[in-house]
């Protein structure tokens, strides 16, 4: 049995919206390498819609794909959606990641929280 | 497939293939049994056993044969704890970057009331014998160092701790697993009173090895049972496992030289190659170290994609990224050699076969060049360092 779906390998070696958003105007950070996970998501919100998302990700496979599949969960999605993107979410639509590899999956969605909180604050400046 | 984890296991050869396979079919008979065919299998077992002697310079009734290098590390230092406790000796020394079947065994003893002494290994994952010899003390039963290391290949001066050791009157277990069929040993020359190896990591099977313990000392049984290995390993022994064993290392003692001469080179080559990658540190010693063994740190990745994306080309390596092993912390002998984390998250060994050839080398080369350039290209990590607003450590 491999490591991990079929689904979780796809979004590994084929990550969607991977990248610089220059025009981001919400990036958030989260992890830090001395654990070996680090994701930055880079969102460009207009008229309250997630118009793009890119992602930066320092870590394993999963934390990769759980990036690349969040990524693609809250792109062209509603920002009041996109904040209540779960990481369970995340997981169940890569087909399961193994017990010990969930965090990635929550990494991911703290990565969106954070990107999500930067863009609040920059509105209320 | 390029496989480049013979670190962690290796093919078994041809000729242990069919010494085992044969005495499966044909000499499957019980060595503790009396009739004729019982006690053929115990003359294929006590051959192995004077054979096994003769390739470490050892004796016959010296050998112990066990279910591998992790059941031999357990009982030498079990058997070197027990007796010194008889004698009110109750203090260990060994090394920060062990196999877990030597630390492990060790923080058991600690909770025991035994207490250990763990030498720093420093940049270049060498110990010096003085370090040894200024660490024991009066109460030492049991100085344990590892002949070469498993992750990045550093061979320690055996001969040299285990004449500090005889002088002291301290016993001198060594885990020879990654060494054993490799380099040339002789337990003798060498000063070495305990000695553990692995089958399967010299081309024999998985599942055997054998503790080398020198006369006169006292071994404690780890398993209970009948009277087999003079009492001191319970369990009838897996004949054909252990002949396939000594064919195997027969045939690598055989041809320690040839391999060196054919490896070394293309294993240089491969270190060299990767040096050109920026910001990458080769780690542990680059000349006391297995001929086989590339192990390298690349600053702004991480081992698990990396060894995936190797996978995905064809490479079969190792990392000791915490991700690969399931816990949070990388590998404890990086850590050991002074790597950071975030630095000791991005590691690879390549532990090459005897069969590598010039092609192989540079393809891995190449394909480890690619696979870190991508994997830079979009790690948050990588882009600080290049913008400047975190310091490169490599």
């Amino acid at each position: 049995m491999a490591l991990y779906s079929e689904k979780v390998m796809d979004h590994f070696r084929n990550p969607r919206n991977v990248g610089v958003l220059e025009d981001a105007n919400g990036v958030g950070t989260v992890g830090n390498a001395k654990c070996g996970d680090i994701m930055k998501m880079y969102l460009k919100i207009e008229d309250d819609i997630v118009k793009d998302v890119k992602f930066e990700t320092f870590g394993c496979g999963s934390a990769i794909a759980s990036s690349s599949m969040a990524t693609e969960l809250i792109k062209g999605k509603p920002v009041e959606e996109a904040r209540q993107l779960t990481n369970k979410a995340v997981a169940e639509a890569l087909d399961g990641l193994p017990d010990y590899k969930m965090h990635c999956s929550v990494l991911a969605q703290e990565a969106i929280e954070a990107a999500l909180k930067d863009y609040e604050s920059r509105q209320e400046e | 497939m390029i496989y480049a984890d013979n670190a962690a296991t290796t093919p078994m050869s041809e000729a242990a293939i069919n010494t085992m396979t044969t005495l499966i079919r044909e000499t499957y008979g019980n060595p503790s049994s009396l009739y004729e065919f019982g006690q053929k299998a115990k003359e294929v077992l006590e051959q192995a056993r004077e054979d096994t002697a003769a390739l470490i310079g050892a004796d016959a009734k010296e050998i112990i044969f066990t279910s591998g290098g992790s059941e031999a590390d357990n009982q030498a230092i079990i058997s070197a704890a027990k007796a010194g406790a008889l004698k009110g000796k109750k203090h260990i020394i060994s090394s920060k970057f062990e196999h877990h079947a030597v630390l492990h065994t060790l923080k058991k003893l600690e909770n025991e009331g035994f207490e250990v002494t763990l030498l720093d290994v420093h940049e270049n994952g060498i110990i010096d014998p003085s370090e040894v010899e200024a660490a024991i003390r009066e109460d030492t039963c049991l100085v344990t160092i590892m002949y070469a290391n498993n992750e990045i290949g550093t061979i320690q001066d055996i001969k040299g701790i285990g004449a500090v050791c005889r002088a002291k009157g301290v016993i001198f277990h060594t885990d020879a697993v990654q060494a054993i069929g490799h380099l040339k040993i002789n337990v003798v020359e060498e000063n070495i009173d305990m000695l553990s190896a692995s089958a399967h990591k010299f081309h024999g099977p998985k599942g055997v090895g054998f503790l080398y313990a020198r006369k006169g000392i006292r071994l404690a049984n780890l398993i209970e049972g009948g009277a087999q290995e003079k009492g001191k390993r319970a369990g009838t022994e897996n004949v054909p496992g252990i002949a396939a064993m000594v064919t195997a290392l027969k045939e690598e003692v055989a041809n320690i030289d040839k391999n060196t001469a054919h490896i070394l080179p293309i294993r240089n080559k491969i270190i060299e190659g990767l040096k050109e990658i920026p910001h990458s540190a080769l780690n542990g010693d680059e000349e006391r170290r297995l001929p086989s063994n590339v192990n390298f740190c690349f600053e702004g990745i991480e081992g698990e994609s990396l060894l995936l994306l190797l996978d995905d080309k064809g490479i079969a390596a190792s990392s000791g990224s915490a991700c690969t092993s399931g816990s949070l912390d990388p590998s404890h002998v990086l850590l050991a050699i002074g790597r950071v984390h975030d630095v000791a998250h991005g590691s690879l060994r390549l532990s090459l076969g005897e069969d590598v050839t010039e092609e192989e080398a540079d393809y891995i080369i190449k394909a480890v060049k690619e696979v870190v350039e991508y994997l830079r290209g979009f790690s948050p990590v990588w882009r600080d360092l290049v913008a400047g607003k975190t310091q490169f450590i490599l």
